[in-house]
């Protein structure tokens, strides 16, 4: 696991949008800042570590209650603030992604943590569904109900191409326990079964990210590699806005239809038997 | 004519009616009205996941996931029920696509005029760790495909045990309209044994079966309107309580919508110390709540 | 992970249903019946569990020394024990109706 886990987030969310702290109203936890990209407003949102946090299991990064809830503010605010603009005017909301995972506590579970889940990525997706080009930038980890919450939603996914990036359903050490597995078995299954690699090169051949970045700093992006991601994501924005508000374009793209094929077969054996109902 | 005959091989004098002995193929069938129902991309048509063999594991002809399309109460409705006693009912390439498939055609036939209902029955770990990746986008698009469909008619997830409703498919019972669970069930984003693993006893203690059910159980969830509806473990109690929602249609708000009332839940949450689960259905009664709870 | 294959030329009685039975559970198994194309009985076995071809051949022999069907038999197994097998069998023959 990497330990700069939250660093880059925090870092990129930085480099593009000049701001580093969270808005007095919310926990340290969330950063947001509303500039400009390209000609146009666009709110950006991140998650950070926050080890002042009263949440004792959110202190490392992980995505928790506050966080989820406080996620789910900031989108909505942006989603009714928008509410009868045309298409063409709502703001772009730009997801930075460097997550730990969920928060594996006690006290969330008992307030419903899930809930805090879902409803973050119920704001996501409402505001992708209304028109809002939605643009995840994955620039650390991507990890199960953290990347869910935050991010997965998206009309368009872009990634740093960086061995310290990891998109996954459970963290490496995590999923070696709860399989009984060494960490290098899983590595190895990894190399063999596509969907299992932690190398985010490998989940690029999943066709479900738009663009992977490459870029030679460790943490902090210098000054080209930032306008490089701006205008990654401001062509992100455009193609999204082309298109449909839906997910169907993570099913479309020559790597999907190669790495996805059981499950496009499925759904369309599913349309063609629906019919006959 | 080729007929297909599923059987109940569960012998009459042990059948009390309970619906958690019933495996997720017959509990789906109990749902809809008699004669009215066919399973679609079923067993015969053999669409399994590619990845599980290539790991040595034995796949299912149906992968998991079982679609079943028909009427309840006479109206238009699809069940979407995942097998548990298979790889922990968890969700891969092929059952994701399927759930996510259904859940569409749901959407398309609404929004021509023909509101059709979705019940989701989720006995489910989570994500197919064989399957990582796929398995976690899949889910994503299972929130996606729910959120589209509620808009027009109801998403009514039932969670009835043994095995729970934990991982990603929490958030897929977080966006339904309604969500149905028995006492034996549980839903959760994170389960006991993960939380011991990550955050060591003390946080959790994995072994204490009161703990996990005054936390995770349908009486607590229903107790906390973090769920809708508490049911009898029969197959006639869950039936009806489906039939109810089917035909009450579209809840005027959703609960993953109440952003406000779960903020100021939160924000007046003592962290100091573990929340005692029945102080907090308490505290919790005292906010004002829209939409149901039984 | 084995696949394996029988034939049983003389299960020659024509079959028009189908049925499918069980579950791949840990420990059990399902299993396809389908009216074969060909003539005689087909089985294809996908199991997790490797070295057992003459437990499966026993299982089958005996089946088949009962049921007389011309079918195409398909199991996903995933550690059923022989008399589980037979069990399943049987369900899947009185599911059939024929």
């Amino acid at each position: 696991m990497s330990e700069h886990v939250g660093l880059r987030g925090n870092a990129w969310f930085q480099a593009l949008t000049g701001q580093d702290e969270a808005s007095k109203e919310d926990p340290a936890s969330v950063l947001t800042a509303e500039v400009m990209i390209g000609d146009e407003r666009a709110l950006f949102l991140c998650v950070i570590p926050n080890p002042g946090s009263r949440f004792p299991c959110v202190r490392d990064g992980q995505v928790g209650l506050e966080e989820g809830y406080t996620l789910a503010h900031r989108v909505r605010e942006a989603l009714n603030a928008d509410k009868d603009k045309p298409k063409s005017q709502k703001r772009p909301i730009i997801a930075i992604i460097d997550v730990k995972s969920q928060a594996y506590g006690r006290r969330e579970e008992t307030a419903g943590l899930f809930l805090a889940a879902a409803a973050s990525s119920d704001a996501y997706a409402s505001a992708r569904m209304a028109g809002h080009p939605v643009i995840s930038f994955v620039v650390g980890h991507a990890l199960s109900g953290g990347f869910l919450t935050h991010g997965y939603q998206a009309n368009r996914i872009l990634a740093l191409d960086d061995a310290g990036v990891t998109i996954h359903a459970m963290h490496k050490e995590a999923a070696a326990k709860i399989t009984r597995r060494s960490v290098d078995d899983l590595e190895r299954l990894g190399e063999r079964i596509l969907p299992m690699s932690y190398n985010v090169q490998d989940y690029a051949k999943l066709g479900l990210l738009r663009q992977l970045l490459h870029v030679e700093s460790l943490i902090e992006p210098n000054q080209s590699e930032v306008d490089e991601a701006k205008n990654a994501i401001i062509a992100a924005i455009v193609d999204a806005r082309k298109g449909p508000p839906d997910l169907g374009v993570r099913r479309q793209s020559p790597a999907a239809q190669k790495s996805r094929k059981a499950g496009i077969a499925a759904r369309a054996l599913m349309e063609h038997e629906w019919k006959k109902v | 004519m080729i007929e297909t005959i599923e059987i109940n091989v569960i012998p009459a004098f042990v059948n009390r009616g309970s619906f958690i002995e019933l495996n997720g193929r017959e509990r789906a069938q109990a749902l809809f009205d008699k004669g009215s129902w066919r399973e679609l991309v079923g067993p015969f048509d053999r669409i399994e996941s590619p990845w599980l063999p290539m790991q040595g594991v034995a796949p299912q002809f149906d992968d998991g996931c079982i679609v079943i399309k028909g009427r309840i109460t006479g109206k238009p409705a699809v069940a979407i029920s995942l097998e548990g006693a298979f790889q922990g009912g968890s969700i891969g390439e092929v059952s994701g696509a399927k759930m996510v498939a259904a859940l569409d055609l749901a959407t398309i036939d609404s929004r021509d005029g023909k509101p059709t209902a979705a019940i989701l029955l989720l006995e489910t770990g989570g994500v197919r760790l064989q399957e990582a990746n796929l398995g976690l986008a899949a889910i994503a698009e299972v929130i996606a495909s729910i959120l589209e469909l509620r808009q027009y008619a109801p998403v009514i997830t039932v969670i009835a045990g043994t095995v729970g409703c934990f991982g990603g498919m929490a958030l897929a019972a977080g966006v339904s309209s309604y969500v149905v669970m028995t006492r034996e069930a549980r839903l959760g984003l994170n389960g006991p044994e993960v939380i011991e693993q990550e955050s060591g006893k003390d946080e959790f203690d994995a072994s204490d079966r009161a703990l996990i059910w005054s936390i995770h159980g349908g009486e607590q969830r229903v107790g906390m309107g973090l769920a809708d509806d508490l049911v009898e473990d029969s197959v006639d109690g869950i039936a009806s309580a489906v039939q109810h929602f089917v035909t009450a249609g579209k809840p005027t708000q959703h609960r993953s919508e109440q952003v406000e009332l779960y903020r100021r839940r939160i924000a007046s949450l003592d962290a100091s110390s573990q929340i005692d689960p029945l102080a907090l259905r308490e505290q919790w009664k005292g906010f004002n709540s829209k939409g149901r709870t039984r | 992970m084995e696949h394996i294959e029988f034939e049983y030329p003389n299960a020659q009685r024509r079959i028009t249903n189908r049925a499918h039975v069980g579950v791949v559970g840990s420990g059990d198994m399902e299993v396809l019946f389908e009216p074969s194309e060909r003539a005689g009985a087909h089985v294809s076995i996908a199991t997790s569990v490797n070295g057992f071809r003459g437990a499966w051949q026993a299982v089958f022999d005996r089946f088949f020394s009962k049921f007389d069907g011309s079918v195409r038999i398909q199991v996903n197994d995933a550690g059923a024990t022989p008399g589980s097998v037979l069990l399943r069998l049987e369900q899947a023959v009185e599911a059939l109706g024929q």
